[in-house]
């Protein structure tokens, strides 16, 4: 029988749940965070984004020259759009697809954390990053004097928002990348990302688009978290209903598709 | 002590698109012994180990994991094995103390990870990116992620391919110490002599079938009890050896420059054998009278062709 000395006696056993997902959440977030690609496509260009064209003159946005409604009044609500869109989407593709290439989501599924608790992990380290990126991108916005509309009432609005919104990225990002290989993820996400800024409401208004495109573009997920964010943040308006449906829709319908096609190796 | 064998695996099959990677294998794992599963390339070796550890559905047969179903009860299972794949597995962007010191947090009871990483030698690149890490150093940190959890079945997937002889006789150490320890380990290789030095049982199966199995001493035994073996330079005339030799002996190059020569070896037949080398010319670089290998076992059951 196992003796103090004796080093590999079994004594084996699962950790507590909540310790287990903890562990898996803090490696995940420390792994986006260390990764100098998806910084530049969660924080870098974001930033940019907010600082070139909330500061220079360099598009015709709505709010120039308008009295009350600054320029980063119009982009702030649209660039936290788009941080969404970077970390729930194209960052969670990107990695859970080479971490399928690699492996590691087949090393995890022997492990004693179950699937559920690494998609819990996976979904509370895609928070904490939106976090700090909500910090950082509504900190550059005021500095850029930024003032947004609406007390509590809009905050709850906002944070309702931004979660139906990481729902519905995360389902859809996820079934890229449990379906495509880990290059065409890649590929894949990148330019979806660039398209949905472009087209998405983020810094191009959709009334620029000729109606029958704009019909289109409004349905996007992208465009009723940026125009649900613009309707609280910048007109003050009630909560966004109709983009909170939009985005629950997107969400079911990812998540589903994802839970049904997700391959594991 | 241990009468319920710790795996048990009946008939299993398993077809990738049409083509048959395990056939009918029947094997059993004693509890607390190292069951050396041995094959060529493309036996079904990592086909078994991945249905045992509830990666794959079996087409057919039944397959008991500490009498349990891989598949069905994969939760109860999953913290009382340990699982080493050949490749992969880790974030590329992970250090190996980081990743080691996570999956030991995934488990109730860890080993302390500090002494395990010194161990497998680890020390020097506990810091460094997983990426960045020789494919030696990423095998030893496969080893260590299976066995930090103190699981009560390890399951090692050719856990010495590409290491140096220093890495290897690290990792043998440990698996000999896991024994010691009361773990139950299966362990896959193509190298017989790993198999013969480590395993209580050796199962040797080809084409996804179990072609032999027990103590590696008694496979050893058995056909061609004796033999003498030397090296020399290749292409020498055998025909002309085995005209010099006893009846009922043979004489056969196995590969360039190594031969084997088989019969009644006593005194008289190393005399044959060494003045036939002096009339030839030859001085052998090594001449060995030794009793069969598992080697030879294994190239008789499976042939010799490359596959």
């Amino acid at each position: 029988m196992a003796t103090g000395e004796s080093t590999f006696a079994p004594a084996a056993g699962a950790a507590p749940l909540p310790r287990m997902i903890r562990a898996q959440a803090a490696l995940e977030t420390r792994m986006l965070l260390r990764h100098g690609e998806q910084l530049l496509l969660t924080v870098v260009i974001p930033t940019l984004l907010l600082v070139l064209f909330g500061g220079v003159d360099l598009v015709d946005l709505p709010g120039d020259g308008a009295g009350d409604s600054s320029r980063v009044d119009y982009l702030a609500p649209g660039v936290l759009a788009l941080a969404v869109l970077s970390t729930a989407f194209t960052g969670q593709a990107i990695s859970t697809g080479f971490e399928r290439r690699y492996g590691v989501l087949k090393r995890l599924g022997v492990s004693p954390l179950p699937r559920w608790g690494l998609m819990t992990a996976k979904t509370l380290s895609v928070l904490a990053i939106e976090a700090l990126q909500v910090v950082l991108l509504t900190s550059v916005a005021f500095a850029l004097g930024w003032s947004p509309r609406g007390g509590a009432p809009a905050v709850l609005a906002v944070l309702l928002l931004l979660v139906a919104g990481t729902a519905a990225f995360s389902g859809l990002g996820l079934l890229m990348a449990g379906t495509l290989r880990a290059e065409a993820t890649l590929a894949a996400a990148n330019l979806v990302f660039i398209l949905l800024l472009v087209g998405g409401g983020v810094v191009v208004p959709l009334d620029k688009f000729p109606d029958p495109v704009r019909g289109v573009l409004e349905l996007l997920p992208i465009s009723a978290l940026s125009e649900g964010l613009r309707e609280v943040l910048r007109h003050g308006a009630g909560m966004p209903w109709g983009e909170l449906v939009l985005l629950a829709v997107w969400a079911v319908l990812g998540l589903t598709a994802a839970a049904r096609f997700f391959r594991w190796d | 002590m241990h009468s319920e064998p710790a795996v048990k695996i009946a008939g299993l099959v398993k077809r990738y698109a049409g083509k048959t990677a395990v056939d009918g294998l029947d094997l059993r794992l004693a509890a607390g012994q190292v069951t050396g599963v041995l094959g060529p390339n493309g036996a079904g070796k990592t086909t078994t180990v991945e249905i045992c550890a509830g990666f794959r559905h079996p087409d057919a047969g039944d397959v008991r994991v500490l009498g349990r179903d891989p598949l069905a009860e994969a939760a109860a299972l999953r913290p009382r094995i340990g699982v080493m794949l050949q490749q992969g597995g880790v974030y590329p962007g992970a250090r190996a103390a980081e990743m080691l010191r996570h999956i030991a947090a995934l488990h109730a009871h860890p080993l302390p990870v500090e002494p395990l990483i010194e161990r497998l030698g680890l020390g020097s690149c506990g810091r460094t990116p997983y990426r960045r890490l020789s494919g030696g150093q990423q095998q030893r940190l496969a080893l260590a992620m299976a066995v930090v959890g103190r699981p009560e079945l390890v399951f090692l997937d050719e856990p010495t391919a590409g290491l140096d002889p220093q890495a290897r006789h690290a990792t043998w150490e440990l698996i000999r110490q896991l024994r010691t320890d009361g773990v139950t380990v299966l362990l896959t290789t193509h190298h017989m002599a790993e198999a013969e030095e480590l395993s209580d049982e050796v199962a040797i199966i080809d084409a996804g079938r179990r072609i032999a199995s027990g103590p590696p001493e008694e496979l050893c035994r058995g056909g061609a009890e004796n033999s003498l073996r030397f090296t020399g330079r290749p292409g020498l005339d055998v025909v002309s050896l085995l005209k010099a030799l006893p009846r009922q002996s043979t004489a056969v190059e196995l590969t360039p420059g190594a031969y084997r020569v088989t019969g009644d070896v006593d005194p008289q037949l190393l005399a044959t054998v060494t003045s036939w080398c002096a009339q030839n010319g030859v001085l052998p670089h090594s001449l060995t009278v030794e009793r069969r290998t598992l080697e030879d076992v294994f190239l008789e059951l499976t042939g010799k062709e490359l596959r």
